[in-house]
């Protein structure tokens, strides 16, 4: 995989080398996550595929457990990649970083393995140590667990050292900031209880505080890095912008998590918190959307102005990722997550394949898309292209693979339409209400779609490779002519 | 550093105060009310059980009681209600031994990864029933097809029975597959259902199974 790049193309940067080394495991895992991900959703339509062989449990564990996996990997990557550019000054344990990436490796091999032909364990605390912790996204084993801490603190350590050695920029001090409370927070999945409410309390201390709160963060700091690098915006109004974004990010999020303590056993003032809080939301996604336009527009027309020809951007394929993700973020997290946020509609839709449409959605949205933006950023760069420009390939990755998201979140929103309908409202969600609803025409014919559209998506993801593979040597011979 | 000059709305020193205010002040309200939360799903006891203590999490023995799930007029939807003295699997469960055997059914519930296919209070996969309450589910109950299916005569031995051979009970062309769930093991998992269903989970989901009396018939009015 990516093997075209080799690593005498570097020009010499061992931090940015180390984040294309993750980028690449990033890529692989994500291939998983999709093809698991067909798996399940053949599952959904022809019931016997693979029944006890490769249940729909170990399919849709693997896959979202490559998804989580390979969006950390890329995060870590992609905050090894703008280090020395942010901080002025090379990485400090480089060696050491090294050597967290194949410890780190060869910890999620063995658990990917585990997951396949192991799958499950008897009911003894050995099979939460050694095979699956049994925790939706945290089903990693508790070796695994302890594992990835101490993978973690090697790479907070490098961050943070490398961070005080050189210029303490707004970016890098909101990223070494929201780095400690994002690594910290894992801390709170690593315990087992008998109590199943005090279970998914402390769950949701790491999903939530994760994916709507510290990832939030995350994917606004890259945002800004990646608006100075490549359309060249002005350092003071993206760290403004970055600072208000934290604001209400956090402002909004932290409490937010009271929009999954409706229901799991925890006091009712969760209804107003959370719904008050997780309404909030959306807010910071809007004005994260409205800053990536306006610094592009601006930018844009100041070249224009200058008489510049073409695109502000160095880097096409990236902003064009960068700007799906602002849309992406605002509409799968924002509008899709603001759809079912208030309890009274909650207490329909929890549980449904409404939830579903908003994962798959927001983690697209908010995620896959400006990670595969710093994909391109490390190809710019591994070759030295000074403006890298979208390619056929390019245009058919990003249309198909937001196409094929876009149409499994529509569909998968159908069926949870009618699950709501059916199996809760009328049927009352016992077990006879959940069948009866499953075959229901609209649920059926939703999943099919879903296939379709998963289809779509991997298709793209092919492309997507493809063009990661090419578009590197392509730009770099017509450079050089 | 800004201008001082400059409008307070374009400092970045300003937002930079602000957002730590902001967050910092958010998760002080989040610490103290998790403290608060903590204090109200802490397990109960034996004793609560005994003397009526209503608990939102009660403690194992709730497993020696019937359980049901009835509309509140005062909290406005259904909560659940601990009932007369009920055997389970046959026999009263002390303190100890209704604590070890939960802790084995949610020992159990996670090695074999329920929550991949299945909800528990409705968090995890949407490819099987939500379990929240599936203990007073009409379908596991006298005369309900589940119960039916597997011949058996308490909704504890029929759920046992169906967790230990689920592909020879099929109840939809999608199954659940056979994941060696032992005899213990199924006994741990119905007490760790059981206790479950007990928890006070403001109404989720609301008018569970409410068209019981169709079910029984084979009849819904979803067609």
């Amino acid at each position: 995989m990516l093997t075209s790049i080799k690593t005498n193309e570097f020009r010499g940067d061992k931090s940015k080398e180390l984040g294309m080394m993750y980028f690449r495991v990033a890529i692989i895992l994500f291939g998983a996550q999709l093809l698991m991900g067909l798996i399940a959703a053949i599952q959904f339509i022809v019931p016997g595929f693979l029944f006890e062989v490769f249940d729909f449990s170990v399919a849709r564990m693997v896959h979202i457990n490559a998804l989580v996996v390979w969006m950390l990997y890329a995060m870590i990557g992609s905050v090894y990649f703008m280090l020395p550019d942010e901080t002025g000054v090379e990485t400090v344990g480089i060696g050491l970083g090294k050597l967290a990436f194949w410890v780190l490796t060869a910890a999620v091999t063995v658990v990917v393995l585990v997951f396949i032909f192991v799958q499950v364990g008897s009911g003894t605390e050995t099979s939460i140590w050694l095979i699956n912790e049994g925790r939706e996204y945290l089903e990693a084993p508790r070796w695994a667990d302890i594992g990835i801490v101490v993978v973690v603190l090697i790479f907070y350590w490098n961050t943070f050292a490398t961070y005080m050695k050189g210029q303490r920029t707004g970016i890098m001090t909101v990223m070494v900031a929201n780095l400690m409370a994002l690594a910290g927070l894992y801390l709170a999945g690593m315990f087992f209880t008998d109590n199943i409410s005090m279970d998914q309390f402390w769950w949701w201390w790491v999903i939530h505080l994760w994916v709507e709160a510290t990832w939030e963060v995350f994917v606004g700091t890259l945002a800004a890095y990646a608006l100075i690098k490549i359309i060249g915006a002005k350092r003071e109004i993206v760290e403004m912008w970055l600072w208000i974004e934290v604001l209400m990010l956090f402002g909004s999020g932290i409490l937010g998590l009271g929009h999954h303590y409706f229901w799991i056993g925890t006091p009712e003032y969760w209804w107003e918190i959370g719904a008050l809080f997780s309404s909030l939301e959306p807010v910071p996604l809007i004005a994260m959307f409205v800053h990536v336009l306006y610094d592009w527009g601006k930018e844009q027309g100041i070249a224009k102005a200058e008489g510049h020809k073409g695109a502000v951007a160095n880097n096409t394929p990236a902003l064009s990722w960068i700007v799906t993700n602002a849309f992406g973020n605002f509409l799968g997290a924002g509008i899709w997550g603001f759809f079912h946020t208030l309890p009274q509609v909650n207490i329909y839709t929890h549980g449904t394949q409404f939830t579903a449409a908003h994962g798959h959605l927001s983690f697209f949205g908010a995620y896959a898309t400006i990670l595969i933006g710093m994909f391109y950023m490390g190809i710019q760069y591994a070759y030295g292209i000074e403006r890298l420009k979208s390619t056929f390939k390019s245009k058919m990755a990003i249309f198909l693979l937001t196409f094929g998201v876009l149409g499994m979140g529509v569909a998968l929103t159908i069926a949870g339409y009618e699950q709501v309908l059916v199996e809760r409202a009328e049927l009352g969600a016992g077990w006879n209400a959940f069948f009866v609803a499953q075959d229901l025409p609209w649920y059926v014919q939703a999943q099919l779609w879903r296939t379709i559209m998963g289809v779509v998506t991997f298709v793209g993801f092919i492309y997507l490779v493809w063009d990661l593979l090419t578009i590197g040597k392509q730009a770099k011979a017509a450079q050089e002519a | 550093m800004a201008n001082k000059n400059v409008s307070v709305w374009t400092s970045i020193p300003f937002w930079r105060r602000s957002a730590a205010w902001v967050t910092g002040f958010a998760t002080i309200l989040l610490i103290w009310l998790t403290f608060d939360t903590l204090g109200q799903i802490s397990m109960g006891t034996d004793a609560d059980l005994k003397n009526g203590v209503t608990k939102r999490v009660p403690g194992p023995t709730v497993i020696n009681y019937k359980i049901g799930y009835e509309m509140s007029a005062k909290r406005g939807h259904e909560v659940p209600t601990i009932g007369e003295k009920q055997p389970f699997f046959g026999k009263e469960w002390s303190e100890q031994e209704a604590a070890d055997l939960l802790h084995l059914g949610k020992l159990t519930s996670q090695a074999k990864n329920c929550m991949d296919c299945h909800t528990l209070l409705g968090n995890g996969a949407y490819y099987a029933p939500d379990l929240t309450k599936a203990w007073i589910d009409p379908a596991w109950q006298k005369g309900g097809p589940m119960q039916g299916m597997t011949g058996k005569n308490t909704v504890e031995e029929a759920m046992a029975e169906f967790l230990q051979h689920p592909s020879q009970y099929p109840t939809h062309a999608r199954m659940m597959p056979n994941l060696g769930i032992t005899a213990k093991e199924a006994k741990g998992l119905v007490a760790f259902l059981k206790h479950m269903s007990s928890i006070d989970t403001n109404g989720f989901p609301r008018n569970f199974s409410k068209t019981v009396d169709q079910f029984k018939t084979g009849g819904t009015n979803a067609h």
